[in-house]
């Protein structure tokens, strides 16, 4: 259970080129759970959970976390929506984080292996991380995340174009993550996955926050008709 | 036509001869340009990579600053580097007029700019794709600058060429500053222009020769050296 926690949303509202995209949204992120993010397309999660991250300007309201910013800013991890690889080796990303936290070569280099090991990539670390397909990207983007060892883990539909294998693969990483005490804030568009990972709901609907619950109420008893339909598989405007 | 089959004849034979003073003013026109290369580099890389990174209020004054410079006449830079360091000018005391030195600093001036703005462009689109992934790590500035150096050292390297290129080939600049006196400022080029005015063509054309060599020589051996063909895959 991390310190950093709770984060508190007030009024968060951001506006880009003369348009609402978020907000305002009032939210408590409390200090344990899982917390799925869903909605329709241009809902508005990505924002939500870039606020969150403290990467996207504010026009409005504030986003605190319980320590100062700078210490928050450096104990979390983000996994974007489209995995940013860096232009060299599989190994050389997976480095790269922990020679940013000053960690010692040969320590930085044993870690690293170890990852890609779990990622299923511990016989590509040569392979230049621009060559990857498109899933193992992602895997190797989740896992330069998780290297940081944040207490907080920000993911933005990371198993996005993952056949069900890898899918199940990177939801073991997660799970084993979050017992390891790491606090992990989600968007997905896969309602199982939702089911299968979520103790939180935040239901986006236009940029607002529609709906919030714990899993086992929200799932079962949406009080709005936009989540029903959502649910249903219904088109959401 | 002649002129240029005895060119090649003059320039073989210079070659095979080992003409003494053909080496001193080839390794002369190595030293003077390389030099130039390297603290061009040393001042464009980091700065065309920190236009890209970093925004401020003047940053795109800057730039079409930069971009203006790199069309910046050699003869009018030779004239300025001329007058800054003759005798009578600000830096006169310390002697450097008609010595490799001065030409270094005009070659340097030449180049910068165009250095500069090569790299500034190669970055400025590998830092839009690394852009989230370095604000979301914490990175400071420097790390950022040296994370896009490192990553786009392929692109730096061509940067690095056509500095290169433009300065080995420069005759108006050095001229002015070198003097062209033999045996200590004469470099190729200038050898090349005082040979064509005496009606020299069949030498001033096996130097000429000696001087394309030259460029696509260091363009090899750069290359070679950072394997670029062999990771060409990035
Ligand atoms: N920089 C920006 N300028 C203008 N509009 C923006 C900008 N960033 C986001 N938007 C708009 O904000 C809205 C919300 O975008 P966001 O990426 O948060 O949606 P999302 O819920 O993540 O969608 P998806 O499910 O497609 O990923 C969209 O309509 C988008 O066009
Ligand atoms: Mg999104």
């Amino acid at each position: 259970m991390s310190d950093m926690l709770p984060l508190e949303l007030s009024g968060a509202t951001v506006r880009r080129k003369g348009k609402t995209v978020l907000g305002p949204v009032d939210l408590t992120l409390a200090q344990q759970g899982l917390t799925i993010v869903i909605g329709p397309n241009g809902s508005g999660k990505t924002t939500l959970l870039r606020v969150m991250h403290g990467v996207e300007r504010l026009s409005a309201g504030s986003a605190e976390w319980s320590v100062p910013h700078s210490e928050a800013r450096r104990r979390q991890s983000y996994v974007f929506q489209s995995p940013i690889v860096l232009r060299r080796s599989v190994l050389d990303n997976l480095c790269y984080p922990l020679k940013l936290m000053k960690v010692a070569r040969r320590d930085r280099v044993a870690t690293a292996r170890d990852w890609a090991a779990r990622i299923g990539l511990g016989d590509a670390l040569a392979t230049p991380a621009t060559r990857l397909s498109g899933g193992e990207r992602q895997k190797l983007a989740l896992a330069r995340a998780l290297i940081r060892k944040p207490d907080v883990l920000f993911l933005d539909e990371p198993c996005a174009n993952l056949d069900g294998r890898a899918t199940r693969d990177i939801e073991a990483l997660l799970l084993g993550a979050r017992a390891a005490g790491t606090r992990i804030v989600m968007a997905t568009h896969d309602m199982g996955q939702a089911r299968r990972l979520a103790t939180d709901l935040i239901f986006m609907v236009s940029g607002r926050v529609h709906e919030t619950g714990h899993a086992g109420h929200i799932f079962t008893h949406p009080e709005t008709p936009e989540l029903t339909a959502f649910y249903n598989g219904d088109i959401v405007e | 036509m002649n002129d240029i089959g005895e060119g090649i004849v003059a320039a073989l034979g210079l070659l095979v001869t080992l003409d003494p003073d053909l080496i001193d003013i080839s390794l002369r026109s190595l030293q003077v340009s390389l030099s130039a290369l390297v603290i061009a580099c040393a001042i464009a890389i980091p700065f065309g990579t920190f236009l890209a990174v970093q925004r401020f209020r003047f940053r795109r004054t800057v730039i079409s600053v930069l971009n203006a410079l790199m069309g910046l006449p050699p003869v009018v830079v030779g004239l300025v580097v001329y007058l800054l360091l003759s005798r009578s000018g600000p830096f006169g005391v310390l002697g450097l007029l008609f010595t490799p030195t001065a030409m270094i600093i005009a070659q340097v001036v030449i180049i910068t700019p165009l250095i500069a703005s090569i790299t500034h462009q190669a970055m400025r689109d590998l830092w839009a794709e690394y852009h989230d992934l370095l604000i979301s790590l914490n990175t400071t500035k420097v790390q950022r600058v040296g994370t896009l150096m490192w990553d786009g050292r392929r692109t730096l390297l061509t940067a690095a060429l056509a500095g290169f290129g433009r300065a080995i080939g420069e005759v108006g600049a050095i001229m002015i500053v070198g003097g062209n006196i033999d045996n200590v400022t004469r470099v190729l080029t200038t050898a090349i222009a005082l040979e064509t005015g005496k009606g020299d063509f069949a030498l001033a054309l096996g130097l000429g020769f000696v001087l394309i060599m030259l460029a696509l020589l260091v363009n090899f051996a750069i290359h070679g050296l950072s394997g670029t063909e062999r990771e060409g895959r990035w």
